[in-house]
């Protein structure tokens, strides 16, 4: 099972490493980990996407909330949420296929960041399926840089 | 105005700080100068490890946290096997290190170590303070962290510009840690359903671990066991929480534990277990763990629930809190049945030494149970002695039994009653302890001497590392390699170099007098016995094997 944590916590030094190494050490799998501050300069939010069965789950949300510095731990998996990765894709482009990569992107609201000689710079956020496609669909122009972010999730709706 | 060695020392005045356990060093002069000046004793150790034991002895004997000092570098790693060793018995402690000035940090300084990176897998938290305006806040959370919800160790790592700089901040009232909020009182239905669960019991089992006397519950759970009648099983850090001569107490379960728990918990109905993580020492193979019962797991950490076993009633709190709140729900009850069978494995003899020829480690310590008074703190090393100790003692006191557990670390023993002395001066203080493990806290002696402690240190003299012997007949036919003591110092002399009286004892009609003379000596004394090398510790359950798989 695949499940996806939003973790509140101190926007202190070193509340990183403690939460890597927590899923080092007790080997939990860590599919993706992103962290930034949130509107509250003193607090980070982590969205953190761990793959394990039911007793794994439960014990990552358990030694996560045993960490001093954790504020919040919240397993969002089932909840209504909106989901976004961010994907910076550099694309092999001549005069042919340009036409051609700028009707993709325009169908998947991608958005040309920067038009090189020989290729473009795509950029695509959406949930992890719509990256996937895009990514896709570029593979036959070919694919020769990309850099990806984890998953960013919120809940819908006033909570 | 005051430098933060200073604004250190009133917070840990402030916090009724009797003693800190010390070793000095570049990174923490200002410290050592701030604590000369005050009223809390500084105990010189000879090695930052037994610093740490000492700080867990300390704490373990009196129930308030143990506060060790060392330098940055090596004096800080050598607390690291102490600090691992309190994690994993959930001691209390304060361990406190200097550190490299802030600007030197992260510059691979002369004795510089990330101790906070190092610490962060064995300590329940660490700090370091980079602004001394942060200081008192972080030494009173410090405190709070380690000593409320499950106690551990909590690291304050100073750097020495740190400690010289000055701060108006010198001490703080009110913390406020909006993600530690121990949850200490039972959910009532949880509750509820624990003492319906009881009521339908007809083969309730308790099994009382650590837990019950870290939260200083052991009347809550005698209360509890006489007016429901429930036998009692101790995990090792449980034993002291009921006396063994006690009609429901069945003594140490586990992989070395005794007959009657370990057939108890193979065929009760329920397991009420009580502040006990369900170890893998303890529950052997856990697919044949407890096969007929339903298990209620209360912990104060929700993290230890379902961790290792399944349970059937999850139950977070206190266990003082929540066990008065069980207590008031429940009638009193009787299991004559059960209780005729449990008088029966109770009744069953232990198992006894293979050999005639030669004292054994378990004559000495039936007739060390025999004499010991009952106010009288035992403290032991690690090996074959330990088990035996868990196994033969009569446990009367409370926090009066007190061994590495979870990390099972050898040379505990002597700093660890160090620190129970001074915790408790006029009780008479035990260390029993093996030739290996004595001269692997041994150094501790010296502090012991100098602070005119009067430990009596019973030394099972085997000439063996006579556990891993053990396993070494279990698990490779027998081939002893690197476990024998060939050339053992002459104890005598040791003795005489730290003061102590120096008895011998070889064989069993000896045994009474010099037991007594080494109770009665006002002084540290060193009992050493010479033992039978080939003896092995059963109760055995060998590794795969279900508790009531034991060998004898
Ligand atoms: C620091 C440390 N190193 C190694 C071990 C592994 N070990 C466990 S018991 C033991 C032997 C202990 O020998 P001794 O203290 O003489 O006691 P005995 O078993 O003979 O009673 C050893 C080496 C350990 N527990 N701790």
């Amino acid at each position: 099972m695949r499940h996806t944590f939003a973790v509140l916590v101190e926007n202190n030094p070193g509340v990183l490493s403690r939460v890597a190494g927590l899923f080092s050490r007790r080997g939990f799998n860590i599919e993706s980990l992103v962290v930034g501050e949130t509107e509250d300069k003193t607090t980070s939010r982590m969205t953190i996407v761990v793959e394990g069965d039911e007793r794994v789950l439960e014990q990552v949300s358990k030694q996560l909330n045993k960490q001093i510095e954790v504020i919040k731990v919240n397993d969002i998996t089932d909840d209504e949420s909106v989901n976004r990765q961010l994907a910076l894709i550099r694309v092999a482009a001549d005069q042919s296929s340009r036409q051609e990569i700028l009707q993709i992107t325009e169908i998947f609201r991608c958005r040309i960041v920067d038009i090189g000689r020989k290729s473009l710079i795509v950029e695509a956020t959406g949930d992890e399926i719509k990256i996937q496609a895009i990514i896709e669909s570029l593979k036959p122009f070919g694919i020769q840089e990309l850099v990806r972010t984890g998953k960013v999730a919120m809940v819908r709706g006033v909570k | 105005m005051l430098c933060g060695a200073e604004i250190l020392v009133k917070c840990l005045e402030q916090e009724n700080v009797e003693v800190v356990f010390c070793y000095p060093g570049g990174a923490n002069l200002e410290i050592l100068d701030a604590l000369a000046k005050s009223s809390i004793r500084l105990v010189l150790v000879r090695h930052e490890q037994g610093a740490v034991h000492e700080a867990s002895g300390y704490a373990r004997a009196s129930g308030r946290v143990g506060v060790c000092l060392a330098t940055s570098g090596p004096g800080a790693t050598n607390m690291v096997t102490g600090i691992a060793t309190a994690v994993m018995d959930s001691v209390p402690v304060i361990a406190i290190t200097g550190q490299v000035a802030t600007s030197m940090v992260g510059t691979d300084a002369f004795q510089e170590v990330d101790m906070t990176g190092i610490t962060d897998p064995i300590t329940k938290h660490n700090y370091l303070v980079k602004n001394v305006d942060n200081l008192a806040r972080s030494v009173k959370e410090a405190f709070y962290i380690a000593e409320s919800g499950r106690p551990g160790p909590v690291l304050l790592d100073i750097p020495r510009d740190v400690a010289m700089a000055f701060s108006d901040v010198t001490s703080v009232s009110k913390i406020n840690l909006r993600g530690y909020k121990p949850n200490l009182t039972g959910h009532s239905g949880q509750i509820k359903q624990v003492a319906h669960l009881l009521s339908e019991s007809r083969r309730p089992l308790i099994i009382a671990g650590g837990g019950i006397l870290s939260a200083d519950c052991w009347n809550e759970l005698l209360q509890l066991a006489e007016t429901q009648e429930i036998p009692v099983a101790n995990t090792l850090m449980g034993l002291g929480s009921i006396p063994l001569d006690h009609p429901l107490a069945l003594g140490m379960m586990g992989s070395y534990g005794l007959a009657a728990p370990n057939y108890a918990v193979q065929c009760c109905d329920l397991i009420l277990a009580l502040g006990t993580r369900f170890n893998e020492r303890m529950t052997c193979n856990v697919d044949r763990f407890a096969p007929h019962a339903k298990i209620i797991h209360i912990d104060v950490d929700p993290a230890e629930i379902g961790k290792n076993v399944r349970v059937d009633i999850p139950l977070v709190g206190d266990l003082k809190i929540v066990l008065n709140q069980l207590l008031s729900k429940l009638q009193p009850r009787q299991h004559p049945e059960w209780m005729a069978e449990v008088r029966d494995l109770k009744a069953s003899p232990l198992p006894r030494p293979k050999q005639t020829c030669m004292l054994t480690q378990i004559e000495v310590l039936e007739a060390l149970a025999k004499i010991l008074p009952d106010q009288a703190i035992v403290t032991t090393d690690v090996g074959q002695h330990q088990m035996w100790s868990a196994q033969r003692l009569r446990h009367r006191r409370p926090r009066g039994f007190i061994v590495s557990g979870g990390l099972g670390t050898m040379g505990y023993g002597i700093p660890a009653a160090v620190g129970a002395q001074l915790a408790c001066p006029k009780d008479p203080v035990v260390v029993i302890t093996g030739d290996g493990s004595f001269q692997m806290g041994m150094p501790e002696l010296g502090t012991a001497k100098e602070q005119k402690l009067p430990l009596k240190v019973l030394l099972l003299n085997n000439s063996f590392l006579g556990m891993v012997k053990q396993l070494q007949d279990c698990y490779i036919e027998g081939r002893h390699t690197a476990v024998t003591f060939t050339d053992n110092p002459e104890f005598k002399y040791l003795a005489k170099a730290y003061d102590a009286l120096y008895l011998k004892v070889e064989e069993a009609e000896e045994l009474p007098a010099a037991l007594a003379k080494f109770i009665q000596h006002p002084g540290m004394v060193i009992l050493e016995a010479r033992v039978a090398p080939e003896e092995n510790v059963y109760p055995m359950v060998l590794g795969g094997r279900g508790l009531d798989q034991m060998e004898f």
